[in-house]
């Protein structure tokens, strides 16, 4: 008979053989704001991390770059740097951004929602519809309501499905991108519009829906705004910092607080400059379109929501590691589902501002793909697909760099076949950014929420 | 501190546990030892409240009582700490050593607290291996994680603690360190329940030795009334083998 105090004396040795090269593997995967005391040790932290392929937003800003400056030298008449084409450009990454931040919520779980798209969709014409004076005519807070509510319910019913049936969401989400697309072209049909119903007319509703994209602000309220805005963000920066640093707790060098601080304010400054230039030909057109702060205001509360309270931290853990959540006492099917309705309450959002930004709803609304451009701006951003790794500021990045391309491309006049084409590479180069910088770490991903 | 009295439990035709009866003394390190498939994972996981029982009785200082989840054993002071330690990876110490039991104040994580109250109870194990409290459990060695899981257990005025095969993975200075570890909860006043077959690390820390064999119990006494080689026998045969007989404990 085997000796078991042998055998497991052998299980132990073969165990710390396994085991033993970990720690030196982890020492590049930390994140330097965790353990830098100084600036200089953060860049080296930094540029050790990016060596083991955990790079951060760095190659998305080298991306912004390469993105720029290829599309300004081959746009016609340089048009892509000018003021009313970034402005543009601003307009439309606004809807990927959105819907990059939605989909985070599915993402963060490990699962994936397809449906978003045209879900969204759905809830942005029953708001258009409802809302046309020749109608209905509802105030535009209820129609809003309306849309967004129908979202919600859609993303419960996937979200109950995938988290009861125990179904795969890539499978139920892909049904219910079927099912929306054909609930959007029955919605459009409704009223007397030809399947076309828009904003244009005399009504304070359609209006209010027009501005949400194409409404500005006054140049001197903008600068106000932005300086309140980065003023309270960099306050609670250096006082929550510099209040850890006092009582022991991590925290970064106070030189990084500032630059952190400095980067805000110059990301502002930049973009209400740019905002406030005067981008009409024959007219004076200028000021911050009301996107901009529509597109903050869900970057701010989702960012809350994720880093700040028990619910995002649940959402990460389940997307890490279900099973020690669930020993946590965490009820796993009330945050999975509610992460699935509040992905489709965002993605209500995000195509309520291409609804304005269109001037109506048609069936020309390109909401399958726009998807794909949100799952890769989020992946681009530094979002893990396999879960468990997340921001809403990835959603954004990932959106201006998606953005930055997909108006390239408008400008550029590109057929549909090629406009295919380039999204389903810039996609596959999403991934592949993912599983590049997941091999380079240790294990698996990390984050500091 | 905890009695355990005829425990059965069976999944389908699968009897995984036979009339077990166990004492866990207060401020002791109980050491559960058997091979694999005895069924230790399995009273592990009937004490913690993750598996129901079928029959038998347990006390709890003295009281009967009803552990329907995992839930009811941390109300009484029973924490758990898993083979597979159930930590999320991309959770830093701090978020994984208050999940499930996070501080709140007006309505948001108070992570200054959970970071300081992390950190105390870390210092009082001397786990001071950890570069920052702030890393996520990725980043950590096995004896790390081990370290993490058991402070996550002793955080929350818990008076027995089970560990399931702490230095299964682990060479043999994050063994080391374990055993330390335990030998400091007991310090702390603690009790403690550690599965091993390791018999260096069973000899090393236990007070007590119980062996289950094919999901019955084979023995418990006094670590000093054991030496190696009847351990192994208990293990291996349930002691049908041996003519003295030390009668496994009644009562
Ligand atoms: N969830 C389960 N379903 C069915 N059988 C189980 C389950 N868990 C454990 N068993 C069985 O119970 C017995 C004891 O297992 P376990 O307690 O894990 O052994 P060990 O002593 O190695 O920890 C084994 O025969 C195992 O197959
Ligand atoms: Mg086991």
């Amino acid at each position: 008979m085997a000796d078991p105090l042998k055998r497991a004396e052998i299980t132990d040795n073969v165990a710390a053989d396994l085991t033993a090269a970990a720690p030196e593997a982890a020492v590049a995967e930390l994140p330097p704001e965790v353990v830098a005391q100084s600036l200089g040790e953060y860049v080296r932290g930094y540029v050790a991390r990016i060596r083991a392929g955990e790079s951060g937003v760095l190659p998305v800003v080298m991306a912004m770059v390469a993105i720029v400056v290829v599309f300004e030298v081959i746009s016609p008449n340089n048009v892509y740097l000018s003021p009313g084409n970034l402005v543009n450009l601003f307009q439309q990454s606004a809807v990927i951004m959105v819907l990059a931040m939605a989909e985070a919520f599915a993402l963060v779980l490990g699962e994936i929602d397809l449906s978003i798209g045209f879900v969204g969709a759905c809830g942005a014409a029953i708001t258009v519809q409802l809302i046309q004076p020749a109608t209905t005519n509802w105030p535009w807070p209820l129609a809003v309501l309306a849309g967004l509510l129908f979202c919600v319910v859609f993303g419960a019913i996937q979200g109950t499905l995938i988290t009861r049936l125990h179904l795969p969401s890539f499978i139920v989400t892909l049904a219910g991108y079927l099912v929306a697309n054909g609930l959007f072209l029955k919605i459009l049909l409704f009223g007397p519009f030809s399947g076309y119903p828009n904003l244009t007319g005399q009504s304070d509703n359609l209006h209010f829906i027009y501005n949400l994209m194409w409404g500005t602000i006054d140049p001197i309220v903008s600068w106000i705004g932005a300086a309140v805005v980065v003023a309270a963000l960099g306050g609670f920066i250096w006082f929550s910092d510099s209040r850890r640093r006092k009582s022991g707790l991590v925290a970064p060098p106070a030189s990084l607080s500032l630059i952190k601080i400095g980067l805000i304010a110059v990301v502002a400054i930049v973009v209400v400059g740019i905002c406030n230039l005067n981008r009409g030909v024959l007219i004076v057109q200028e000021g911050v379109p009301w996107v901009i702060p529509i597109v903050i205001a869900v970057l701010a509360a989702w960012t809350v929501l994720l880093g700040r309270t028990k619910y995002g931290r649940y959402l990460y853990a389940i997307g890490g590691n279900p099973e020690a959540a669930r020993r946590a006492g965490i009820n796993l099917s009330v945050v999975r589902t509610a992460a699935f309705m509040l992905c489709s309450f965002t993605a209500g959002i995000a195509l309520l501002l291409y609804a304005s930004y269109l001037n109506g709803m048609s069936n020309n609304v390109q909401a399958g793909y726009y998807v794909l451009y949100a799952v890769a701006a989020a992946v681009i951003g530094g979002t893990s697909l396999m879960g468990g790794r997340g921001k809403p500021l990835h959603g954004v990045l990932g959106g201006l760099v998606i953005g930055a391309i997909y108006n390239g491309m408008y400008l550029l006049a590109l057929s549909f076949e090629w406009q295919y084409i380039v999204t389903g590479l810039v996609l596959l180069a999403a991934i592949i950014i993912d599983a590049v910088s997941r091999r380079g770490s240790a294990s698996g991903s990390v984050t500091r929420i | 501190m905890l009695k355990i009295r005829g425990l059965d439990k069976h999944f389908g035709p699968v009897q995984a546990l036979y009339h077990v009866d166990l004492d866990i003394p207060p401020r002791q390190v109980t050491a559960l030892c058997g091979d694999n498939g005895a069924g230790k994972t399995v009273l592990t996981k009937c004490i913690a409240g993750i598996y129901s029982i079928d029959h038998g009785e347990i006390f709890w200082e003295g009281r009967p009582v009803h552990i329907h989840n995992a839930r009811d054993s941390a109300r009484l002071g029973i924490e758990t700490v898993y083979q597979d330690l159930a930590l999320a990876d991309n959770l830093d110490i701090v978020q994984n050593m208050f999940l499930g039991r996070e501080r709140l104040r007006s309505g948001l994580l108070d992570e200054d607290s959970m970071e300081r109250s992390a950190a105390e109870t870390l210092s009082s194990l001397r786990v001071t291996t950890v570069k920052s409290i702030r890393q996520p459990v990725a980043s950590l060695s096995g004896g790390q994680r081990q370290s993490v899981a058991v402070a996550k257990a002793v955080m929350w005025n818990s008076k027995l603690v089970l560990m399931d095969e702490p230095t299964a993975a682990l060479g043999v200075v994050q063994t080391r360190m374990v055993l330390d570890l335990i030998g400091r909860l007991r310090d702390k006043g603690l009790a403690v329940m550690v599965i091993s077959h390791n018999l260096n690390d069973v000899f090393e820390v236990a007070d007590n030795i119980a062996v289950l064999y094919l999901g019955r119990m084979a023995v418990q006494d006094k670590a000093t009334n054991f030496d190696r080689q009847s351990v192994v026998e208990y293990m291996t045969t349930g002691g049908l083998g041996r003519s003295s007989g030390r009668p496994a404990k009644e009562g």
